[in-house]
């Protein structure tokens, strides 16, 4: 591997871990400082890399140069935090603060994570957030993530620090009381961020990947923390694994998206589907039916191959009591096709007009599928409303090839 | 947008079918409120027990039952939101316990809503 490919992968990976142990030691307050400090690095390793040879232990050569970058810092910095002095006079080899063991890696993630999941900050800031200091995205790949722009993806990042200054946080490691108060926050921003990556609308799929595959990852370091390694942190984790398990399916190799119904079954990635399933037996522990429960159970029977009857009935049946749990008009949505299916067309035709989501593509074009075959000029009139309303191109382009085939029939 | 309870009244249904029917009906409500909470309409609701059931009466003369042996027996209820009476009504006639000839479903509004 030559320096140009190895640097980009090496940065995300160890960005994130070196700003999270540096930031709970030099306090939240320095973020930007340890953030810097692990950049620094990496410039220091484009530097040396690129012209000279690549170390043996490219991480060990990373950590080596970012603590002696950090006690840099921590020595111009002397009097800002009297701790830190006085345990640098009580101990000689000052290096051995800076602890980028995996043990204190890990750690500092997770307090990290626990940290930018402040229920004062709003949910898409503290995507950004996390993206940006525990995945270590850079602002450019974030804003094209989420189709924004350099300047608002900045301003969220800046607005969300100021807040967590504000509110006077420590990275010491979360007591288990608030890892229990807070684990709804992190989850829920977890499950957005993989949601972010795997209904993103940026035509980038890596990205979009990136996305879902850091989601993933960070719950796994729940799973790895005896205190968070709870049922419905298993059940997100399944939910996330069945749902990554389309990705090789949901894209034409043009970009184009293809539907669930058109994908090519033998794409799905069986192993993803093997782990979802080992993480959903762990859920099944406890009485606890959470809501990720319910939705990982209704994305494991979408990893089932073909049209089975019972399939659709116990897809059904969970999105019935998904809804009744909490409602969302995208459950109300697949709730009725899942109707469709196991009703028949006719029935679910009924009961999607109740459902007054006028001002969603997706009521228009299940409402489309539900007048097809038999009904083709309503079907075509729900289908051109979709259309009007649907944002992204790649959608738009998916609806107008459905709308030439029924008119072409 | 007022809150109605549509209170359901039946005979116990384990006393009369099979357990392959009674899930047939268990399936048939989960249908029935996932069609409703799929229109955000759903607010809460509460299944009661007919086995060990008592009744407290005056002077706190304490009998059994009752026992489900008669369609006028509470069942169970569901509360939902509608704009109107009528519109609660159009819920309850879904309910799979008016499958059976006699059950009712009593419409009722919520005390106290705003």
């Amino acid at each position: 591997m030559n320096s140009e490919t190895l640097i980009p992968h090496l940065f995300r990976a160890e960005f994130g871990k070196i700003t999270a142990v540096l930031a709970r030691l030099i306090g939240f307050e320095h973020i930007e400082d340890a953030e810097d400090i692990a950049s620094a690095t990496f410039a220091k390793a484009v530097e040396s890399w690129t012209f000279g040879k690549i170390p043996e232990n490219p991480r060990a050569w990373l950590y080596a140069v970012a603590k002696n970058q950090a006690l840099n810092w921590i020595k111009r910095h002397q009097n800002f935090q009297l701790k830190l002095k006085d345990y640098l006079t009580l101990n000689p080899d000052e290096s051995g603060i800076i602890d980028l063991s995996d043990d204190s890696i890990r750690d500092s993630q997770l307090s990290m994570l626990f940290a930018i999941c402040h229920p004062a900050i709003a949910q898409q800031d503290q995507i950004a957030l996390a993206l940006r200091i525990l995945c270590g995205f850079g602002i450019e790949e974030i804003s094209n993530a989420f189709l924004s722009n350099k300047e608002a993806i900045q301003k969220r990042i800046y607005r969300a620090k100021n807040k967590l200054r504000q509110e006077g946080l420590n990275l010491e490691s979360p007591s288990v009381k608030d890892r229990r108060n807070h684990l709804q926050t992190v989850l829920t921003m977890l499950y957005l961020l993989f949601n972010e990556g795997y209904y993103s609308e940026s035509n980038d799929t890596i990205i979009r990947e990136d996305l879902a595959g850091e989601a993933i990852r960070l719950t796994d370091l729940l799973l790895q923390d005896q205190h968070t390694r709870m049922p419905e942190v298993f059940a997100l984790m399944a939910l996330m694994c069945f749902q990554a398990s389309r990705f090789p399916a949901r894209r034409d190799s043009d970009g184009q998206l293809i539907l669930y119904e058109d994908q090519n079954q033998e794409l799905w990635d069986q192993n993803l589907i093997a782990r979802g399933t080992y993480f959903f037996h762990q859920a099944a522990q406890g009485n606890q039916l959470t809501r990720f429960h319910l939705e990982a159970g209704i994305a494991y029977w979408y990893t089932q191959k073909g049209d089975r009857k019972d399939k659709w009935e116990n897809i059904l049946d969970l999105y019935n009591h998904l809804l009744v749990l909490e409602y969302s008009p995208i459950a109300a949505l697949n709730r009725t096709f899942a109707l469709s299916k196991v009703r028949g067309k006719d029935a679910a035709r009924q009961e999607a007009l109740k459902l007054k989501l006028d001002h969603s593509p997706y009521y228009h074009s299940l409402l489309c599928e539900l007048y097809l075959p038999e009904h083709p000029d309503q079907a075509v009139l729900h289908l051109r409303q979709a259309i009007d309303l649907v944002k992204t191109n790649t959608e738009k382009a998916l609806l107008l090839q459905k709308l030439m085939v029924i008119q072409n029939t | 947008m007022n809150e109605y309870a549509l209170i359901m009244r039946h005979e116990d249904g384990s006393k009369i079918a099979s357990p392959e029917q009674m899930q047939i009906w268990m399936k048939q409500t989960m249908d029935w409120i996932g069609g409703i909470a799929a229109q955000n309409k759903f607010v809460g609701s509460q299944g009661l027990i007919f086995d060990d059931a008592r009744v407290v009466h005056f002077d706190n003369v304490v009998t059994n039952g009752p026992f489900g042996d008669i369609k006028e027996t509470l069942g169970g209820l569901i509360i939902v939101r509608a704009e109107s009476i009528d519109e609660a009504v159009e819920f309850a006639k879904g309910c799979p316990v008016l499958q059976g000839n006699g059950n009712t479903v009593e419409v009722r509004k919520v005390a106290n809503h705003k």
